[in-house]
């Protein structure tokens, strides 16, 4: 059973949320995410300043088998990016929801965060996809 | 003599087994009207007798002509051993391995391949082939768009000084991605790229410029400035060059402040006969910075569990088999043959041999300039130096003129008339290592009479 910290708003496509509380929001790929994806060898970043569309791609996670594109969950604006990434792509395998961050977002619409899914319905989610 | 290994008597048994009447009838999801008639047109075939017969016939009107074009595509010598041990069966009959690590044999030769290239472009990473000079320039524009981050524009500048045939496949490939090919002019007096129409665009947003050297005219381009202008624009710099000429020039790698960040071009000089075309081999070179965008294969050296060396593809997750449409190419394949022969000409020259040949053909081309000049009406075009090829201005119709010396067994050039009607009656000639200066007199004295008329 994977770790889903439930202090956090998650997708279905397995990225995480965190409501910052000052308009920003920081976003990662879950730890279910880390395992199936396995050993991450690059992290391709969003550059700071670019805006994206909730359900826009917005970086790219890459381990020995697959390249997988990270969704925005919320439209917004790059404020920062997690640039340990850079050298240290295994950060979101070890920490996926601490250190292994990969993006933060100042959002256009705080009441899209009403649309993610809380941590027991991301659970459900992921047990449904086991299937 | 089909190749089918099935006898009838298994066909009918494998149709009975799913419950089919005929072959035919597992065909009947596609219309009618799109299915194959019984192709009468085609004629009964031949013998291999025959075929021998009717090629034997074609060959004899190749004739044996002496050749003084470049244009592309060179006629170098290539050493006997390159295709003695090219078309030995292990390396003749291996295609593209999918199944790469049980192939150690065909990734150390890729390896070996990228790593002298590396060397020749003094480039950071080689990535294992892709099929021609032109299509690499597609992907090398491609590239750039993807691989420009700060630039959100998809426009390209591409000098017309630029090979024709590799600006048009790159507008093919690139145009239904919505990416602009900008057409920067040539200065007319020194055949280079235009400095004041180059300066028009800076400041604007562009991903690119494409630098060729030396371009199609065999005029030597100013790349330090051109790579440093690119760079200053926001621009990352493409490197189109000769690799032959690579081996006398300085090379991409040391362009400019920080070097070219993308570099292809043509590697039919590396051993491949010009046979009518093709097969050829495109190279790809890049900084590391850019490894992740660079699409084709690439192969990486590492240790197995025993830590003994072993060689594997690397960096699979950009291709088209793991990425699918996010992939950085459909290519998934490499000209393996080509490169072969010239990984076996490289190592057979040398840095010193292939430095050689580049040196040797510069001369020759000089000789013939001045033989050719010295016949009334013939003038060199451009003022800039050149390298290994030159345009000639002819007093009468290029292409008749060629045509004459033609009968008279000898390509004398290439006709630049129809893609560059504003140099007027010019002809693009090169004299390769090859060429003596018997065949230089030859063509000399074939062409003086024609003008002369």
């Amino acid at each position: 059973m994977s770790n889903i910290p439930s202090d956090l708003k998650y997708t279905q496509s397995h990225e995480w949320v965190r409501d910052e509380g000052d308009g920003t929001v920081t976003i990662g790929i879950t730890d279910h995410a880390q395992e199936a994806l396995g050993d991450l060898v690059f992290v391709e970043l969003p550059e700071v300043g670019n805006s994206f569309d909730a359900g826009e791609d917005a970086a790219v996670v890459e381990s020995v088998k697959a390249a997988s594109d990270v969704y925005s969950p919320l439209g917004g604006e790059v404020v920062e990016a997690n640039e340990i990434l850079a050298d240290a792509p295994e950060t979101i395998n070890e920490h996926p929801y601490e250190d292994g961050w990969i993006y933060k977002l100042r959002l256009v619409d705080a009441g899209e965060l009403d649309g993610l899914m809380d941590a027991d319905a991301y659970a459900a989610h992921c047990e449904s996809e086991e299937h | 003599m089909p190749f089918i290994p099935h006898t009838e008597e298994e066909v009918k048994q494998m149709l009975d087994a799913i419950g089919v009447d005929s072959i035919n009838d597992l065909f009947d999801e596609i219309p009618a009207e799109l299915r194959a008639g019984d192709l009468s047109a085609i004629p009964q075939g031949l013998s291999e007798m025959e075929v021998s017969a009717l090629m034997n016939s074609r060959a004899m009107q190749d004739g044996q002509a002496v050749c003084f074009i470049g244009a592309g595509a060179y006629d170098h010598h290539i050493p006997a051993a390159v295709w003695q041990l090219t078309t030995r069966g292990e390396y003749y009959s291996a295609y593209t391995p999918y199944q790469a690590e049980a192939s150690q044999g065909t990734l150390q030769l890729l390896y070996e391949y990228q790593s002298m290239m590396t060397a020749l472009m003094d480039m950071d990473v080689s990535n294992a082939s892709l099929y021609d000079g032109a299509t690499a320039v597609a992907e090398a524009i491609l590239m750039a768009v993807r691989g420009n981050r700060k630039s959100k524009s998809k426009r390209i500048l591409v000098p017309r000084s630029l090979h024709p045939a590799y600006r048009k496949v790159a507008q093919t490939i690139v145009r239904n991605q919505k990416i602009e090919l900008v057409e920067v002019p040539f200065d007319i007096q020194s055949g280079r790229v235009g400095h004041t129409e180059l300066e028009k665009y800076a400041g604007e947003d562009f991903a690119a410029l494409v630098i060729p050297q030396p371009n199609f005219f065999g005029v030597v381009e100013e790349v330090d400035a051109l790579t440093d202008w690119a760079h200053a624009n926001g621009m990352l710099a493409i490197g189109v060059v000769n690799p032959l000429v690579m081996s006398v020039m300085k090379p991409p790698g040391q362009w400019g402040e920080t070097g070219a960040d993308i570099v292809v071009g043509e590697g039919q000089p590396l051993g491949a006969p010009l046979s009518s075309g093709g097969p050829y081999f495109g190279f790809m070179c890049c900084t590391q910075a850019l490894v992740r965008q660079m699409p084709g294969r690439i192969i990486g050296r590492t240790v197995d569990l025993d830590g003994k060396p072993g060689y594997a593809l690397t960096l699979q997750a950009r291709e088209q088999h793991i990425r699918r449409s996010k992939a950085t190419s459909n290519i998934c394949t490499n000209q393996g043959l080509l490169v072969t022969a010239a990984t076996i000409h490289m190592s057979l020259l040398g840095a010193d041999g292939l430095a050689n040949v580049a040196a040797t053909c510069h001369e020759n081309t000089n000789r013939l300039v001045q033989l050719l000049t010295e016949i009334d009406g013939v003038e060199p075009v451009f003022d800039a130096p050149a390298f290994h090829e030159r345009v000639l201005r002819l007093p009468m119709n290029a292409g008749q003129a060629l045509t004459a010396v033609a009968e008279q067994g000898m390509l004398g050039g290439y006709d630049l008339s129809r893609e560059y009607p504003e140099l007027g009656d010019a002809i693009l000639v090169c004299a390769t290592e090859k060429r003596t200066g018997e065949e230089m007199q030859q063509y000399a004295a074939a062409l003086s009479p024609v003008l002369a008329s």
